[in-house]
């Protein structure tokens, strides 16, 4: 028998502690793929949108998500996948971004506008480390699909981007 | 049903046609995979061939989901032998050198971003944001691709000769992308899917931007294949499709 006393709140507050398994230092909240909760009496149901086609996380996360409810006595849980509106950096919020820079990986600037640059140059970003901008980005595909690798020329680390998309 | 059953069958083959494109080459970049010319592009082609295996579960999905006979995404993928696989035969040419690899990733790619943009105006909601997920993947594949074409044309002798053979030897299976049939005119005029031939003006001026940039010369020869879209396909397929089939074959209904 489920707790009807339960709000869209509270399994909000629930999901502020399921944190990506790929990027541990934000919730699935914060990374704006839960893009929805609603409860009502047979099922709290979690609506979440993947940060790209392919995710090989979301399994683990939709696991983790079901755990999280469960544990707190608010279960069952339906999982619905959304792709409309596709997920955006845009939807990481400021907070977020600085966590993610604590955390050594550049938070997500405005996607490029142009399609294939005439200069194989690219804007630099801040080094997350050392917070020189003489940067030089490695590759546009890094560790995971939604990070690109960059190298920090002043204080020579290797470092990651959440890559604008 | 409100929908007939003709319309409903050319939505089903439509959306085969793009789940099949999709999963076909995002094999044939996986096989890169531990091979790259250097880690930042085993890395760059892997993640490639991941978004585009994505795009294939979501769209397979939805065509077995339209069929209603049950079929999921990995019944469509491992159990349909070579001449019910729907996918252009460009794609299911073996991966050749890294020109070849980069040369086919720009003409598809582009086209691809034409064909994605054009369906997140589809009727069917679904496809629409699928299509506009897929947008946003396929931009980097058309700027990782776009970008190699030029170093490479642009490159040394070596690296310039490669680039403009792989063009020439890919040229012929490019007219496979612009055709259209029953299937494509009854799900345009339905308003959920496109007419390909629409596309081919873009295409073309993106193309001969980035061919021009590159110093390479765009093949001059008219001779199109066709046949993937009914099934023919070339030898290839066959020999790809045994090698991705085998596990989910020998042991149907495992899973880990």
């Amino acid at each position: 028998m489920r707790d009807t006393a339960v709000t869209r709140d509270d399994i909000f507050e629930v999901l502020s502690s399921v944190m990506d398994p790929e990027v541990p230092v934000l919730s699935v909240v914060e990374l704006g793929i839960v893009r929805d909760v609603s409860v009502d009496e047979s099922a709290v149901t979690v609506t979440l949108t993947p940060t790209y086609s392919g995710c090989p996380a979301m399994h683990e996360i939709e696991g983790a998500i079901r755990r999280a409810v469960l544990e707190h006595g608010c279960g069952p849980v339906v999982i619905r996948t959304t792709y409309s509106p596709a997920w955006t950096t845009d939807w990481i919020t400021p907070a977020a971004r600085a966590k993610l820079e604590a955390y050594g990986i550049a938070p997500p600037e405005r996607d490029d506008d142009e399609l294939i640059p005439l200069q194989r140059r690219v804007k630099s970003i801040r080094c997350p480390y050392c917070k020189s901008m003489n940067t030089e980005r490695k590759s546009a595909f890094g560790s995971t699909a939604c990070k690109a690798i960059w190298f920090c020329r002043n204080c020579a680390q290797p470092f990651e981007e959440f890559k604008a998309i | 049903m409100t929908e007939q059953p003709a319309a409903n069958d050319a939505f089903f083959q439509y959306l085969l046609r793009l789940g099949d494109d999709r999963l076909v080459l995002g094999h044939r970049l996986s096989e890169w995979c531990g091979h790259g010319p250097i880690l930042e592009e085993d890395i760059a082609l892997a993640n490639t061939a991941l978004d585009l295996i994505g795009q294939a579960n979501l769209l397979l999905k939805l065509s077995g989901e339209i069929e209603g006979q049950g079929r999921s995404a990995d019944a469509l993928a491992y159990f349909r032998d070579g001449i019910d696989y729907r996918n252009l035969q460009m794609v299911e040419l073996p991966k050749g050198d890294f020109a070849f690899t980069i040369v086919r990733q720009f003409l598809f790619s582009s086209f691809a971003l034409l064909q994605m943009d054009a369906l997140t105006k589809s009727s069917h909601p679904e496809l629409a944001g699928i299509a506009a997920k897929a947008v946003k993947e396929t931009k980097y594949h058309v700027r990782h691709s776009g970008q190699w074409v030029i170093t490479l044309g642009d490159g040394t002798a070596e690296s310039h000769d490669r680039a403009q053979r792989a063009l020439d030897d890919l040229w012929r299976y490019t007219g496979e992308f612009f055709l259209s049939d029953d299937v494509e005119r009854t799900v345009a005029s339905e308003g959920v899917g496109l007419d390909p031939s629409t596309l081919e003006p873009a295409w073309r001026q993106q193309v001969e931007d980035v061919v021009r940039r590159a110093t390479l010369m765009l093949p001059s020869s008219t001779y199109m294949q066709r046949g993937g879209r009914t099934g023919r396909h070339t030898e290839h397929l066959g020999h790809l499709l045994t090698e991705m089939q085998i596990v989910a074959r020998s042991h149907p209904g495992a899973e880990w």
